[in-house]
């Protein structure tokens, strides 16, 4: 009865006027998730079984929501690192690196002695500095040597990752745990925790603040529109009077803010509260974050929804893992057909072509755009 | 002495997938297709060879499997940027991820876990004046000059560089763009496939989701630094090749973590990466129309 009051047919025309975009991108979700479901299949895996397995494991409860939004938190940030870069017209995929050393900062900023809260703030601003300064060379050899930051930001995340490797060995190290971890996280520098029992901590609401700061600095501050003009036209920019470099040097920092504020979330958020010497606690968070900027259309606030969707998958992944038995790799395979999908709107005019009743979304946006 | 014979040996090895991936690249790029999922196409091409190698009990059709991956994810690349329009840099990083999930579940899937590979799975070498040398070093050698020869002296060439250069006029002219794009990126597959499986037949003789350990970009990096001359591409193989070997070298020099930590020796090939670029004469010159995908009027 009550569905009889839900405007449904607006809400559809709404979407097929205004949404193009979002329609899409939840057709290249899907088409990530039947493409994964055959790849399992392929493998010998039961995909129906492991589907709802990680539905369960992503909303199915309280316990697997908090979940899901705890594995968003890192993904917003990391997303926001790469969207800010391609809105600057460049290719940022130094996240993982920045995160990496913001996470070490921001283990060995633990160990000062703060009170509760000024601690955490001094340690995220470290770990954020951090991340800041690990993209500093990228941007120079970008801005005064004309390398591309594909190449550059990959081969300082490698140089990260020893660097990393070696501090931890040497200087943060607790042999006490058998010498494959770092220190522990004092009580005094951690996020508290927001859901009892789960993993999700107030560290969610410094991700979305950065992000909320990340619109508004882009959107509604003059650094920000530079930026933004830089990338939509170089040429043009230069000739307006935006200075090239600083355009490039204001992404590629606010990009390692949010790196290296992410690496903080996961040693200061997460049990064990420390950072182990194979870096697996970080996992690949910093290139899962090129997923979740492409499906949010680089944007802040479509990034945050993104975010949900790949932490969801995230979190429902270890449910899916132990009733499916699949292989957690399964949803890099599911991620990349998403990107793959996304790369190529053009396929979106080819399948109208094929099923004229899909065109109705087309003229739908003629009407509704006057 | 001896130690210097097995840097060389090591140099040779370590320069053969980062000079034939971008050899590839290099013809590719000329057309005006960028692929930076060089790493995902590599470790695909790994993968399968191992698993033609293991089907079949022969490296050599192994090395044919590999090669046929490479060229899929050749087609699904060559299929997003030149036929479908789209973002050539965002499906290299798709395929980037695909590498990763699909090798990292398929090893799962079917050995259970990384695999070693038995020696009669390996490409046998041949005796070389500094000690061992693969044939696909060879094939190498042969690969470049022909690339080369390819893109400068014949009509083929000169059409594929004027289709990355500016494709308009050259459709005029008659030529078919779109189906010289797509070819150039096949033929560029193929030989990150060649890559690829010489990674796991030849030289490492196991497979791992990260077995490439960024010399996908090492490769890109190379292509800049030989300004897309699959002929520079031999020297800038051979230095990048040379760092990579190197850092192997360093670490097996006894007493050595006395004076460097290892964690450093493994940053060899990545800071010298950035450093050869650095300092590498002039700036590569990219064709005009490089990852611009072509609309008829």
């Amino acid at each position: 009865m009550l569905l009889a009051f839900i405007p449904l047919r607006t809400i559809l025309l709404t979407i097929a006027s205004r949404g193009k975009p979002v329609l899409e991108v939840i057709a290249a979700l899907l088409i990530g998730l039947l493409l994964g479901a055959a790849l399992m299949a392929g493998w010998g895996y039961d995909p129906w079984k492991a589907y709802l397995a990680l539905l369960e494991g992503s909303f199915g409860n309280l316990y697997s929501l908090a979940s899901t939004l705890s594995k968003a938190t890192p993904l917003i940030l990391t997303g926001l690192t790469f969207a800010i870069g391609l809105r600057a017209g460049l290719f940022n995929i130094g996240a993982q690196g920045q995160m990496v050393l913001g996470a070490l900062v921001a283990v060995a900023a633990s160990t000062l002695r703060l009170p509760t809260g000024l601690h955490l703030v001094v340690a995220l601003a470290l770990a954020m500095f951090a991340g800041a300064a690990w993209s500093l060379p990228a941007s120079w050899l970008k801005g005064r040597r004309g390398i591309s930051e594909v190449i550059s930001t990959i081969m300082l995340n490698s140089i990260a990752v020893w660097l990393a490797r070696y501090l931890l060995l040497h200087f943060l190290n607790d042999p006490q745990r058998g010498g494959w971890i770092s220190i522990m996280a004092g009580p005094s520098a951690r996020f508290p925790t927001l859901v009892p029992g789960s993993e999700l901590t107030y560290s969610i609401f410094a991700s979305l603040a950065f992000a909320l700061a990340a619109y508004w600095l882009l959107w509604h501050m003059v650094p920000g529109f530079e930026l933004r003009c830089s990338g939509l036209n170089a040429a043009a920019a230069r000739y307006a009077g935006i200075e090239p470099q600083r355009s490039i040097n204001l992404a590629f920092i606010l990009g390692g803010l949010a790196a290296g504020l992410t690496g903080a979330t996961q040693v200061l958020g997460r049990f064990p509260y420390s950072l182990d010497n194979g870096l697996t606690i970080l996992g690949t968070l910093g290139f899962d974050g090129i997923a979740v900027a492409l499906v949010g259309r680089n944007h802040p606030l479509g990034i945050i929804v993104a975010a949900v969707f790949f932490g969801a998958l995230s979190a429902g992944g270890g449910l899916m893992g132990f009733r499916a038995r699949v292989p957690l790799d399964v949803t890099y395979i599911v991620q990349g057909v998403i990107i793959l999908a996304v790369a190529a709107p053009e396929i979106w005019r080819i399948l109208r072509g094929l099923f004229p009743t899909l065109g109705c979304l087309r003229r739908g946006r003629e009407r509704w755009n006057y | 002495m001896e130690l210097l014979a097995a840097l060389l040996t090591l140099a040779f090895q370590a320069m053969v997938p980062i000079t034939l991936a971008a050899i590839g690249e290099i013809f590719s790029e000329r057309a005006g297709v960028v692929n930076i999922g060089l790493e995902g196409l590599m470790v695909i091409s790994a993968f399968f060879a191992v698993v033609g190698a293991k089907g079949t009990g022969d490296p050599w059709i192994g090395l044919v499997c590999g090669l046929g991956a490479g060229v899929v994810v050749g087609l699904i690349h060559g299929l997003i940027s030149v036929y479908l329009r789209g973002d050539q840099v965002i499906s290299g990083v798709g395929i980037n991820l695909l590498g990763l999930g699909l090798v990292g579940s398929g090893m799962v899937a079917l050995w259970g876990g990384p695999l070693q590979l038995p020696a009669a799975l390996q490409v046998p070498s041949l005796p070389a004046p500094w000690g061992r040398v693969s044939p696909i070093f060879i094939v190498m050698l042969l690969l470049a000059a022909f690339t080369w020869w390819l893109l400068f002296r014949t009509a083929l060439g000169l059409r594929v560089r004027a289709v990355g250069e500016n494709p308009a006029p050259a459709d005029v002219a008659g030529i078919r763009v779109e189906r010289l794009r797509f070819g150039a990126v096949i033929y560029g597959a193929f030989l990150g496939g060649l890559a690829g499986a010489f990674f796991s037949l030849d030289w490492t003789h196991t497979i791992t989701k990260t077995l490439p350990a960024e010399r996908g970009f090492i490769a890109l990096a190379n292509v800049v630094f030989s300004k897309l001359n699959p002929l520079l591409a031999l020297l800038g193989g051979f230095i990048f090749g040379f760092f990579d070997a190197l850092s192997f070298w360093v670490s097996n020099v006894p007493g050595i973590n006395r004076f460097v930590p290892w964690q450093f020796v493994r940053m060899i090939p990545y800071v010298a990466t950035l450093l050869v670029l650095m300092g590498a004469i002039g700036r590569a010159r990219f064709p005009q129309a490089l990852g611009r995908p072509y609309w008829r009027e």
